[in-house]
């Protein structure tokens, strides 16, 4: 803590702690509901908010009563000696021992549920099923909020999760060792058109990919490779070598020039300087690009949209078809979202570092 | 070794090779063809194959460049280097940039001559009409709450304690797709609808309903539900302009602020006087690249509400003509007209670059 901090009175740090908890709660707190929400069995969700897991004192149900067959719903009706609307006994009657009575369903259900307050949420009802649910591709099967059995497809997210991997990992290492070849190429060797070449690739960092979408489907459908990863490789290191190259060429062009003179002294070729030599001192700058990569690859939506369409989805699309299908099925919606961001949040934990420095570097203000 | 002795493959040897890398190239793809259905073993082998294709490429590559004659040999290797990234960059971007402003003048599928019609539609429908107010929207609301919020986060968890798990919580929806932050987002504005006892389940209507106030379907009120969704790209980036704020700020050096201090100056006045325009150039960039980012948005529209109930924007509207009206015009029209919104920001980055070593 540097000195001008200590100067701060108490009461100021005390507010900018303040704030800075309230808006982290507020970047939080959403996640959480998701992660909660995944947890919880189904007719839980949909019955009660996922804070309701947070121990709490409410209304629950604790008895239900059964009215004689002759009761008159349409008259006032007497209960317990409070005397009532059938309307009034199904918005619920204050008793004035605490408890509430409220009349279930319609009137000639003539059940009334007694509700009494109580601390509620210390065991709360987690269950997998929801994640087994949304990993198979047969058919499952829950219970709404009405008690009634309903069956969905399952969305076989443990296909989508394999093919994102087999998606993303060959469009982040693809890109990367092609760049660095570039970058050392555009960096450190003469040949013919370097300049307006490397003056392209700057100008191609912020041309949106959306101008490349439908001439480079037109490719993809003419060569017959639409839906396959194949085109997915393509389409991503096409659209990733830009940054790459600009990247891995601000990196690459700050090495000692005398390393590669003694490399080319010793008898190196450029190969095998760049094998020995460029790619073990650019692991810092080839890891940030790595991350950012992996992270774009694994969260885009539109590429895989549009190149792999309904075929061999990823979990980005499958999660955005299950929105478009079931968007009422929190339980499945919310086990799947998190299906989708467990590798990447891994990642991002995990080396946060490396992804912070590529961001930095990323940011092009040359 | 030196370079001076010739090559350092025979003919046989680089045929051999050659046939080597062709049967892995061909063979690895009809395998993957008849993996289809087993999952796991062609992911793996998708994953093996084209990470070893793609090396081995430029090792046979780089073993006949290696053959060439002496004289040209040193640019042979160096076209071998940079060749596969620019005939990539040229496909995948070049060419098609070119081939859309072909598309953009051309009928609904690629063919003829329409004159300017598909402009016409790009700038005077009222989809489209619609499509630029929200974008501007996103791009005025969006970017301004991101920068400030992310301005506000650095200054205050600056030297703070717990600094880095705040940074680092805010920073983590960066790491989350958007489709996966629509479905967040979708839950907390979920709506049950009208009813006895209904309990609302969404966050936002709870807290209402709590407050006091009546449940809303938030996503389908006029104007502000764009407000709803500019709300998830604000959670989604202000980490970014946090981290980049942020730095820039710890680069401030501490001396100006002691002088400052010393001269009376407060912690607003240091923050208005000192602090932005120290940090100015940082934000002007943090601003545009999240700018272009909410130019190009595309992700949150379309899960959220595919466009309908008037959050339509650009973007929504290019996938839309292409794909669910299949008008390659008209949606080659609107990718150019995103393409020369963002041309100043592309001039820009040129002339930065004009004074660097390798365009000198």
């Amino acid at each position: 803590m540097s000195e001008s901090n200590l100067k701060t009175s108490p009461a100021k740090r005390i507010l900018v702690a303040v704030v800075l908890l309230s808006i982290v709660l507020v970047w939080t707190v959403p996640t959480l509901g998701i992660l909660v929400t995944s947890f919880r069995d189904p007719a839980d969700i949909f019955a009660t908010g996922w804070w309701s897991v947070l121990p709490h004192k409410t209304f629950a149900k604790t008895e239900e009563l059964q009215l004689p067959r002759e009761t008159d719903p349409n008259g006032p009706v007497e209960i317990e000696g409070v005397t009532a609307s059938f309307e009034e006994w199904r918005q619920g009657v204050a008793l004035e021992d605490g408890r509430e009575l409220r009349w279930y369903g319609n009137k000639r259900s003539r059940r009334i549920d007694v509700y009494e307050e109580k601390w509620v949420g210390f065991g709360a009802n987690l269950t997998l099923q929801n994640y087994r649910d949304v990993l198979s591709g047969g058919t499952v099967q829950f219970t709404d909020a009405n008690g009634n059995t309903i069956y969905r497809q399952g969305n076989n997210f443990s296909s989508a999760v394999l093919n994102s991997i087999a998606v993303s990992i060959p469009a982040t290492v693809i890109p990367i060792l092609i760049a660095a070849f570039a970058a050392y190429a555009f960096a450190w060797m003469e040949f013919p058109g370097r300049k307006p070449l490397f003056i392209m690739v700057v100008a191609l960092l912020v041309v949106p990919l959306q101008i490349a979408l439908i001439p480079v489907l037109r490719d993809f459908t003419r060569w017959g490779i639409t839906g396959t990863f194949l085109c997915m490789w393509m389409a991503h290191t096409g659209f990733g070598l830009p940054l790459a190259v600009y990247l891995l060429y601000n990196y690459i062009s700050t090495l000692p020039r005398d390393i590669f003179e003694s490399a080319y002294l010793d008898g190196a070729t450029p190969f095998t300087t760049f094998v020995r030599l460029v790619l073990p001192l650019s692991i810092p700058a080839l890891a940030s690009f790595a991350i950012f990569q992996f992270l774009w690859v694994w969260n885009d939506y539109l590429v895989a949209l549009v190149f792999l369409g309904d075929k061999n989805r990823v979990v980005t699309s499958a999660l955005a078809a299950m929105v478009g299908e079931k968007g009422q099925d929190w339980h499945l919606l919310t086990s799947g979202a998190f299906m989708s961001m467990i590798i990447p949040l891994a990642v991002f934990f995990g080396l946060q570092r490396f992804f912070v420095r590529g961001l930095m570097a990323g940011s092009v203000k040359g | 070794m030196s370079r001076d002795i010739d090559s350092r493959w025979n003919p046989i040897q680089l045929i051999l090779l050659i046939a080597v890398t062709l049967v892995v190239l061909i063979g690895g793809f009809q395998l993957l063809q008849n993996l289809q259905n087993q999952k796991i073993l062609m992911t793996i082998t998708a994953v093996a194959w084209g990470l070893g294709s793609v090396a081995l490429l430029f090792y046979v590559l780089n073993a006949i460049a290696e053959s060439a004659p002496r004289k040209i040999r040193s640019i042979a290797v160096a076209m071998v280097f940079a060749g596969p990234a620019v005939i990539t960059l040229i496909w995948a971007l070049v060419l098609p940039t070119l081939r859309s402003l072909r598309l953009s003048f051309a009928d609904a599928h690629g063919r003829g001559f329409v004159f300017l019609d598909n402009y016409k539609f790009a700038f005077t429908d009222p989809i489209m009409v619609e499509a630029f107010r929200n974008n501007l929207l996103w791009m005025i609301f969006g970017t301004s709450f991101c920068v400030i919020m992310g301005l506000i986060i650095a200054v205050l968890s600056d030297r703070s304690k717990a600094e880095k798990v705040f940074k680092s919580l805010i920073f983590m929806p960066m790491a989350i797709s958007f489709v996966g932050a629509g479905v967040i987002w979708k839950f907390i504005y979920a709506y049950k609808g009208e009813g006895i006892n209904v309990t609302e389940i969404g966050l936002l209507n709870a807290i209402v309903v709590g407050l006091g106030g009546k449940a809303q379907a938030w996503l389908l009120m006029p104007f502000w539900n764009n407000f709803f969704l500019i709300v998830i790209m604000v959670w989604l980036q202000t980490g970014y302009a946090m981290v980049i704020l942020s730095s820039a700020i710890k680069a401030i050096p501490e001396e100006i602020n002691e002088a400052a201090r010393v001269d009376g100056a407060g912690a607003f006045t240091i923050f208005f006087k000192i602090t932005i325009p120290y940090i100015m150039p940082t934000i002007v960039t943090v601003t545009t690249t999240i700018l272009i980012f909410s130019l190009k948005l595309f992700d949150i529209v379309r899960v959220m509400t595919g466009g309908n109930f008037g959050t339509n924007v650009i973007a929504n509207e290019f996938y839309l003509r292409q794909f669910t009206y299949g008008h390659s015009g008209q949606a080659s029209a609107i990718a150019v007209v995103l393409l020369v919104v963002i041309i100043p920001v592309l001039a820009y980055n040129l002339r930065q670059f004009r004074g660097r070593e390798v365009l000198k």
